[in-house]
């Protein structure tokens, strides 16, 4: 059987979704391939005479969009953003990012929840991205939302899964899938992710600020892949205390 | 009228067809929002811009 990711009535195989901010235009198709993303991120900005090339003729076809509302502060604004994007043309998946706070960029998930009852009361595909917490993401769900995006530390800190227990209760809690969304840096944080549970990871900066960004997306795909793989195989046991021997305790060349 | 929060006045009428392809854009790459209302794209020849109007002409680029 495939395991496939699905989001809404979409199935994906890949189950990386990678942002296509902060690095040129031309690296663009180079890093969406070496990362395998079937999913990509975008924002929607004023388009002002003179302004740079599209970003969409660089975008592998096939891919499926995925627009975000950065820079609403609230779900008025989030809607607005999300009704122009599906005027562009591509899909109905919106990300709702509604960030109120300047300094850390910590999303609202009041405003979220509000934003996601209406978009999915108008037909999007709805992927809040949020805060943390449980009964914040049960009242997306209730909302409406397809899936959820909590963060794993503030957006483009590569700082990691510093919210990995409360990123955790979600998982076990929730049947909507669960994706970490900003705050991966590396890989190794990733496969953790993975490992734990979360349906995907969405990364962008980790791979911006890399050395060799198109290496560093195919670093990112080979850890989730390995990370999705140990969760479906199912982690072994930690021992409390102690050791245990893998070779067998008999034979042994010894009188 | 103004243009993504700038004044502008044209010497000319035009429609949003024609505000649209004067900024360099590709009609199909753009979505535009008239007076706060989004103007479906079949629209954009049809539509005459006036003085009083506030237009907001979006498109995509890169982000997380």
């Amino acid at each position: 059987m495939t395991d496939e990711l699905k989001i809404g009535n979409k199935r994906f195989r890949s189950r990386f979704i990678l942002g296509s901010g902060k690095f040129s235009l031309e690296m663009t198709k180079a890093v969406m391939e070496n990362g395998g993303a079937e999913i990509a991120t975008l924002a929607v900005r004023r388009a002002n005479a003179g302004g740079e090339e599209n970003i969409l003729d660089y975008i592998p076809k096939g891919l499926t969009l995925l627009p975000n509302t950065s820079g609403a502060r609230n779900a008025e604004e989030a809607i607005r953003i999300a009704m122009l994007a599906r005027e562009l043309g591509c899909g109905d998946m919106i990300k709702i990012e509604i960030i109120r706070d300047s300094r850390y960029l910590l999303p609202d998930n009041c405003e979220t929840i509000k934003a996601t009852r209406i978009l999915a009361g108008e037909g999007f595909t709805v992927m809040p991205y949020m805060m943390p917490d449980l009964s914040a993401a049960r009242s997306m769900a209730d909302a409406g939302a397809a899936a959820v995006m909590p963060l794993g530390a503030p957006i483009g800190s590569n700082k990691g899964l510093l919210t990995k227990d409360f990123i955790k209760i979600m998982i076990d809690e929730l049947d909507l899938p669960v994706i970490v969304d900003a705050g991966i840096g590396r890989p190794s944080q990733a496969c953790e992710a993975m490992e734990m549970g979360c349906a995907a990871v969405m990364a962008n900066t980790a791979i911006a600020t890399a050395g060799d960004i198109p290496s560093m997306a195919k670093a990112f795909k080979l850890a989730i892949e390995a990370g999705r793989l140990a969760f479906l195989s199912g982690p072994g046991r930690v021992l409390r205390g102690g050791g245990e021997a893998s070779s067998p305790l008999t034979g042994f060349l010894e009188d | 009228m103004k243009v993504n929060g700038k004044d502008l006045n044209p010497v000319s009428p035009m429609t949003v067809e024609d505000l649209v392809l004067s900024t360099g854009r590709v009609p199909d790459r753009v979505a535009v929002e008239l007076n706060g209302k989004i103007v479906p794209r079949a629209e954009y020849p049809r539509i005459l811009l006036k003085e009083d109007d506030s237009v907001e002409i979006v498109g995509f680029v890169g982000g997380g």
